[in-house]
Protein backbone atom coordinates (compact mmCIF):
# COMPACT_ATOMS: atom_id res chain seq x y z
CA UNK A 1 0.00 0.00 0.00
CA UNK A 2 3.16 2.45 -0.43
CA UNK A 3 1.76 3.75 -2.88
CA UNK A 4 -0.95 5.38 -1.20
CA UNK A 5 -0.06 8.99 -0.57
CA UNK A 6 -2.99 9.64 1.61
CA UNK A 7 -2.50 6.61 3.61
CA UNK A 8 1.48 7.09 4.08
CA UNK A 9 1.34 10.50 4.99
CA UNK A 10 -1.76 10.14 7.70
CA UNK A 11 0.47 6.87 9.09
CA UNK A 12 3.34 9.17 9.55
CA UNK A 13 1.44 11.71 11.35
CA UNK A 14 0.05 9.03 13.66
CA UNK A 15 2.68 6.52 14.38
CA UNK A 16 4.50 8.94 16.77
CA UNK A 17 1.75 10.06 18.91
CA UNK A 18 0.10 6.49 18.94
CA UNK A 19 3.54 4.99 20.34
CA UNK A 20 3.32 8.44 23.09
CA UNK A 21 -0.26 7.77 23.73
CA UNK A 22 0.82 4.12 24.56
CA UNK A 23 3.51 5.42 26.77
CA UNK A 24 1.36 7.47 28.60
CA UNK A 25 -1.18 4.95 28.91
CA UNK A 26 1.37 2.49 30.37
CA UNK A 27 2.79 5.06 33.01
CA UNK A 28 -0.20 6.99 34.06
CA UNK A 29 -1.81 3.63 34.94
CA UNK A 30 -1.56 4.33 38.40
CA UNK A 31 -4.03 6.94 37.88
CA UNK A 32 -6.27 6.72 35.15
CA UNK A 33 -7.78 3.88 33.39
CA UNK A 34 -5.13 1.69 31.61
CA UNK A 35 -1.93 -0.40 32.23
CA UNK A 36 0.74 -2.97 30.89
CA UNK A 37 -1.82 -4.53 28.66
CA UNK A 38 -3.48 -1.86 26.75
CA UNK A 39 -0.18 0.00 26.48
CA UNK A 40 1.46 -2.93 24.87
CA UNK A 41 -1.55 -3.38 22.64
CA UNK A 42 -1.24 0.19 21.06
CA UNK A 43 2.24 0.18 21.52
CA UNK A 44 2.25 -2.64 18.75
CA UNK A 45 -0.45 -1.50 16.64
CA UNK A 46 1.97 1.56 15.41
CA UNK A 47 4.40 -1.29 14.55
CA UNK A 48 1.31 -2.95 12.53
CA UNK A 49 0.59 -0.22 10.84
CA UNK A 50 3.99 0.79 9.93
CA UNK A 51 4.06 -3.37 8.42
CA UNK A 52 0.85 -2.67 6.57
CA UNK A 53 1.71 0.06 5.17
CA UNK A 54 5.51 -0.23 4.32
CA UNK A 55 5.54 -3.66 4.08
CA UNK A 56 6.77 -6.69 6.40
CA UNK A 57 10.51 -6.21 4.84
CA UNK A 58 10.55 -2.54 6.02
CA UNK A 59 8.68 -3.04 9.62
CA UNK A 60 10.91 -5.87 10.15
CA UNK A 61 13.70 -3.42 9.12
CA UNK A 62 12.88 -1.59 12.35
CA UNK A 63 12.14 -4.18 14.96
CA UNK A 64 13.92 -7.16 13.64
CA UNK A 65 12.93 -10.45 15.04
CA UNK A 66 15.53 -11.61 17.28
CA UNK A 67 14.38 -8.21 19.11
CA UNK A 68 11.03 -9.11 19.26
CA UNK A 69 11.78 -12.33 20.69
CA UNK A 70 13.90 -10.76 22.91
CA UNK A 71 11.47 -8.42 24.49
CA UNK A 72 9.19 -11.34 24.64
CA UNK A 73 10.92 -13.22 26.81
CA UNK A 74 12.32 -9.92 28.81
CA UNK A 75 8.87 -8.20 29.49
CA UNK A 76 8.19 -11.99 31.52
CA UNK A 77 11.61 -12.59 33.37
CA UNK A 78 10.94 -8.66 34.35
CA UNK A 79 7.60 -9.81 35.45
CA UNK A 80 8.67 -13.12 37.68
CA UNK A 81 11.87 -11.14 38.27
CA UNK A 82 10.54 -8.65 40.24
CA UNK A 83 8.96 -11.12 42.26
CA UNK A 84 11.84 -12.74 43.12
CA UNK A 85 13.43 -10.00 44.05
CA UNK A 86 10.91 -9.30 46.79
CA UNK A 87 11.77 -12.63 48.05
CA UNK A 88 15.53 -12.24 48.34
CA UNK A 89 14.52 -8.61 49.80
CA UNK A 90 12.51 -10.92 52.78
CA UNK A 91 9.07 -10.46 51.43
CA UNK A 92 6.52 -13.01 49.75
CA UNK A 93 6.75 -13.78 46.04
CA UNK A 94 5.63 -10.35 44.29
CA UNK A 95 5.12 -8.55 47.79
CA UNK A 96 6.48 -4.76 46.50
CA UNK A 97 6.58 -3.09 50.28
CA UNK A 98 10.00 -4.64 50.74
CA UNK A 99 11.48 -3.07 47.41
CA UNK A 100 11.92 0.36 49.21
CA UNK A 101 12.76 1.75 52.62
CA UNK A 102 9.12 3.51 52.31
CA UNK A 103 6.30 0.73 52.24
CA UNK A 104 4.34 3.20 49.51
CA UNK A 105 7.38 3.80 47.61
CA UNK A 106 7.83 -0.04 46.98
CA UNK A 107 3.92 -0.72 46.04
CA UNK A 108 4.82 1.78 43.43
CA UNK A 109 8.02 1.37 42.26
CA UNK A 110 6.72 -2.74 42.03
CA UNK A 111 3.92 -2.08 40.39
CA UNK A 112 5.35 0.31 37.75
CA UNK A 113 8.23 -2.19 36.76
CA UNK A 114 6.08 -5.23 36.23
CA UNK A 115 3.19 -3.08 34.45
CA UNK A 116 6.43 -2.54 32.53
CA UNK A 117 6.96 -6.18 32.20
CA UNK A 118 3.77 -6.51 31.07
CA UNK A 119 3.65 -4.17 28.38
CA UNK A 120 6.52 -5.00 26.72
CA UNK A 121 5.47 -8.97 26.37
CA UNK A 122 1.90 -8.20 25.08
CA UNK A 123 3.48 -5.76 22.52
CA UNK A 124 6.52 -8.20 21.24
CA UNK A 125 3.73 -10.70 21.47
CA UNK A 126 1.39 -9.14 19.66
CA UNK A 127 4.27 -7.89 16.59
CA UNK A 128 5.39 -11.43 16.79
CA UNK A 129 2.51 -12.88 16.16
CA UNK A 130 1.08 -10.45 13.37
CA UNK A 131 4.71 -10.45 11.61
CA UNK A 132 4.76 -14.80 11.38
CA UNK A 133 1.44 -14.12 10.19
CA UNK A 134 2.13 -12.15 7.46
CA UNK A 135 5.81 -13.94 6.85
CA UNK A 136 4.37 -16.97 6.31
CA UNK A 137 3.13 -16.97 2.82
CA UNK A 138 4.03 -13.79 1.08
CA UNK A 139 7.99 -13.45 1.68
CA UNK B 1 -27.00 -3.98 23.42
CA UNK B 2 -29.71 -4.73 20.82
CA UNK B 3 -27.23 -2.72 18.56
CA UNK B 4 -24.86 -5.53 19.30
CA UNK B 5 -27.59 -8.68 18.89
CA UNK B 6 -28.26 -7.10 15.34
CA UNK B 7 -24.59 -6.99 14.98
CA UNK B 8 -24.49 -10.72 15.62
CA UNK B 9 -27.37 -11.94 13.79
CA UNK B 10 -25.96 -10.09 10.57
CA UNK B 11 -22.08 -12.47 11.25
CA UNK B 12 -24.42 -15.32 11.59
CA UNK B 13 -26.22 -14.54 7.92
CA UNK B 14 -23.35 -13.47 5.87
CA UNK B 15 -21.17 -15.59 4.35
CA UNK B 16 -18.40 -13.32 3.14
CA UNK B 17 -15.60 -13.54 5.83
CA UNK B 18 -13.88 -10.28 4.91
CA UNK B 19 -17.44 -8.53 6.17
CA UNK B 20 -17.26 -10.56 9.38
CA UNK B 21 -14.04 -9.56 10.51
CA UNK B 22 -14.95 -6.37 10.40
CA UNK B 23 -18.89 -6.67 11.92
CA UNK B 24 -17.16 -8.43 14.53
CA UNK B 25 -14.78 -4.99 14.86
CA UNK B 26 -17.98 -3.25 15.62
CA UNK B 27 -19.34 -5.90 18.05
CA UNK B 28 -16.42 -5.03 20.03
CA UNK B 29 -16.89 -1.82 19.64
CA UNK B 30 -20.36 -1.78 21.00
CA UNK B 31 -19.24 -3.87 23.79
CA UNK B 32 -16.61 -1.98 24.52
CA UNK B 33 -19.20 1.32 24.90
CA UNK B 34 -21.72 -1.48 26.64
CA UNK B 35 -18.47 -1.33 29.44
CA UNK B 36 -18.32 2.02 29.55
CA UNK B 37 -22.19 2.90 30.39
CA UNK B 38 -21.51 0.65 32.70
CA UNK B 39 -18.56 2.43 34.18
CA UNK B 40 -16.16 -0.24 33.82
CA UNK B 41 -13.69 1.78 31.85
CA UNK B 42 -10.49 -0.15 32.24
CA UNK B 43 -12.65 -3.37 30.27
CA UNK B 44 -13.94 -0.61 27.99
CA UNK B 45 -10.02 -0.10 27.24
CA UNK B 46 -8.80 -3.52 27.00
CA UNK B 47 -11.79 -4.77 24.63
CA UNK B 48 -11.54 -1.64 22.49
CA UNK B 49 -7.80 -2.10 21.70
CA UNK B 50 -7.39 -5.68 21.93
CA UNK B 51 -10.90 -7.00 20.40
CA UNK B 52 -11.88 -4.27 18.04
CA UNK B 53 -7.90 -3.27 17.11
CA UNK B 54 -5.62 -5.98 17.40
CA UNK B 55 -7.87 -9.24 17.09
CA UNK B 56 -9.57 -7.69 13.84
CA UNK B 57 -6.36 -7.33 12.00
CA UNK B 58 -5.00 -10.86 12.99
CA UNK B 59 -8.12 -12.13 11.63
CA UNK B 60 -7.66 -10.50 8.56
CA UNK B 61 -3.89 -11.66 8.56
CA UNK B 62 -5.41 -15.19 8.92
CA UNK B 63 -7.66 -14.37 6.02
CA UNK B 64 -5.18 -13.64 4.07
CA UNK B 65 -3.55 -17.26 4.78
CA UNK B 66 -6.89 -18.92 3.83
CA UNK B 67 -9.67 -18.46 2.20
CA UNK B 68 -12.16 -15.16 1.63
CA UNK B 69 -15.62 -17.32 1.64
CA UNK B 70 -17.25 -19.43 3.66
CA UNK B 71 -18.63 -23.01 2.69
CA UNK B 72 -22.20 -23.21 2.63
CA UNK B 73 -23.20 -25.66 5.12
CA UNK B 74 -25.41 -28.62 4.12
CA UNK B 75 -28.78 -28.37 5.50
CA UNK B 76 -29.96 -28.13 8.89
CA UNK B 77 -28.22 -30.70 11.89
CA UNK B 78 -30.46 -31.45 14.65
CA UNK B 79 -27.99 -32.62 17.31
CA UNK B 80 -25.85 -29.23 17.41
CA UNK B 81 -29.16 -27.12 17.68
CA UNK B 82 -29.84 -29.24 20.34
CA UNK B 83 -26.86 -28.72 22.32
CA UNK B 84 -26.90 -24.77 21.75
CA UNK B 85 -30.12 -24.26 23.07
CA UNK B 86 -29.69 -26.81 26.20
CA UNK B 87 -26.75 -25.06 27.14
CA UNK B 88 -28.29 -21.68 26.48
CA UNK B 89 -31.09 -22.57 28.64
CA UNK B 90 -28.95 -23.44 31.59
CA UNK B 91 -27.09 -20.41 31.25
CA UNK B 92 -30.52 -18.39 31.41
CA UNK B 93 -31.97 -20.88 34.03
CA UNK B 94 -28.52 -19.72 36.25
CA UNK B 95 -29.18 -16.13 35.83
CA UNK B 96 -32.52 -16.55 37.54
CA UNK B 97 -30.21 -17.12 41.15
CA UNK B 98 -28.12 -14.09 40.18
CA UNK B 99 -28.30 -10.92 42.32
CA UNK B 100 -29.56 -7.88 40.19
CA UNK B 101 -27.02 -5.28 38.86
CA UNK B 102 -26.08 -3.24 40.79
CA UNK B 103 -27.36 -4.67 44.19
CA UNK B 104 -25.04 -3.77 47.10
CA UNK B 105 -26.11 -7.66 49.24
CA UNK B 106 -24.33 -9.51 46.51
CA UNK B 107 -21.90 -11.71 47.45
CA UNK B 108 -19.09 -10.18 45.14
CA UNK B 109 -19.72 -6.72 47.05
CA UNK B 110 -19.29 -8.21 50.50
CA UNK B 111 -16.08 -10.55 50.11
CA UNK B 112 -12.78 -8.77 49.82
CA UNK B 113 -14.83 -6.07 47.35
CA UNK B 114 -14.64 -3.44 50.59
CA UNK B 115 -11.66 -4.28 51.84
CA UNK B 116 -9.71 -3.29 48.34
CA UNK B 117 -12.05 -0.31 48.01
CA UNK B 118 -11.47 0.67 51.72
CA UNK B 119 -8.06 0.06 51.97
CA UNK B 120 -5.93 0.16 48.50
CA UNK B 121 -5.42 3.62 48.93
CA UNK B 122 -3.02 2.75 52.57
CA UNK B 123 -2.26 -0.38 51.55
CA UNK B 124 -0.99 -0.10 48.04
CA UNK B 125 -1.18 3.17 46.79
CA UNK B 126 -2.23 4.11 43.35
CA UNK B 127 -5.36 6.70 43.15
CA UNK B 128 -6.93 4.09 40.57
CA UNK B 129 -7.91 1.02 42.70
CA UNK B 130 -7.97 -1.32 39.54
CA UNK B 131 -4.40 -1.06 39.31
CA UNK B 132 -3.64 -1.86 42.26
CA UNK B 133 -5.96 -5.37 42.40
CA UNK B 134 -4.63 -5.96 39.15
CA UNK B 135 -1.03 -5.69 40.14
CA UNK B 136 -1.01 -5.91 43.77
CA UNK B 137 -3.32 -7.74 45.21
CA UNK B 138 -3.81 -10.26 42.40
CA UNK B 139 -0.26 -10.01 41.10
CA UNK B 140 -0.76 -14.19 40.62
CA UNK B 141 -3.50 -13.61 38.51
CA UNK B 142 -1.64 -11.00 36.23
CA UNK B 143 1.40 -13.32 35.96
CA UNK B 144 -0.67 -16.13 34.87
CA UNK B 145 -2.04 -13.69 31.85
CA UNK B 146 1.31 -12.95 30.78
CA UNK B 147 2.36 -16.19 30.82
CA UNK B 148 -0.65 -16.97 28.69
CA UNK B 149 0.25 -14.20 26.28
CA UNK B 150 3.85 -15.47 26.13
CA UNK B 151 2.19 -19.07 25.67
CA UNK B 152 0.27 -17.77 22.70
CA UNK B 153 2.70 -16.13 20.97
CA UNK B 154 5.32 -18.95 21.26
CA UNK B 155 2.61 -21.53 19.71
CA UNK B 156 2.28 -18.98 16.59
CA UNK B 157 6.24 -19.30 16.46
CA UNK B 158 6.30 -22.89 16.56
CA UNK B 159 3.38 -23.74 14.21
CA UNK B 160 4.48 -21.31 11.62
CA UNK B 161 7.07 -19.23 12.79
CA UNK B 162 9.71 -21.25 10.02
CA UNK B 163 9.26 -20.47 6.88
CA UNK B 164 8.05 -23.65 4.95
CA UNK B 165 10.16 -26.03 3.63
CA UNK B 166 8.93 -25.81 -0.09
CA UNK B 167 9.51 -21.94 -0.46
CA UNK B 168 12.65 -22.31 1.06
CA UNK B 169 14.22 -25.09 -1.10
CA UNK B 170 12.61 -22.50 -3.95
CA UNK B 171 14.80 -19.70 -2.85
CA UNK B 172 17.30 -21.75 -2.87
CA UNK B 173 17.31 -23.20 -5.90
CA UNK B 174 16.93 -19.36 -7.47
CA UNK B 175 19.43 -17.54 -5.43
CA UNK B 176 22.22 -20.50 -5.46
CA UNK B 177 24.86 -20.75 -7.91
CA UNK B 178 23.59 -22.83 -10.93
Amino acid sequence: MKEKPVLRVVSKILIAPIMLFALYVQFHGDFGPGGGFQAGVIFASAFIIYALIYGGRASRAVAPPWVTRLCLVIGVLLYAGTGIVGMLLGGNYLNYSVLADDHHAGQHLGIMVIEFGVGMTVAAAMITIFNTFARYRND
Amino acid sequence: MSLMGFTGLVILRIRDLFGVVMLSGIYSLLGAMVYVVMDAVDVAFTEAAVGAGISTVLMLATLALTTRTERASKGLRPMPLIVVLATGGMLFYATLDMPHYGDPEAPIHRHVGPHYIEKSAEEVGPPNIVTSVLASYRGYDTLGEVFVIFTAAMGVLTIIGRVPRRQREGRKDTGGPA
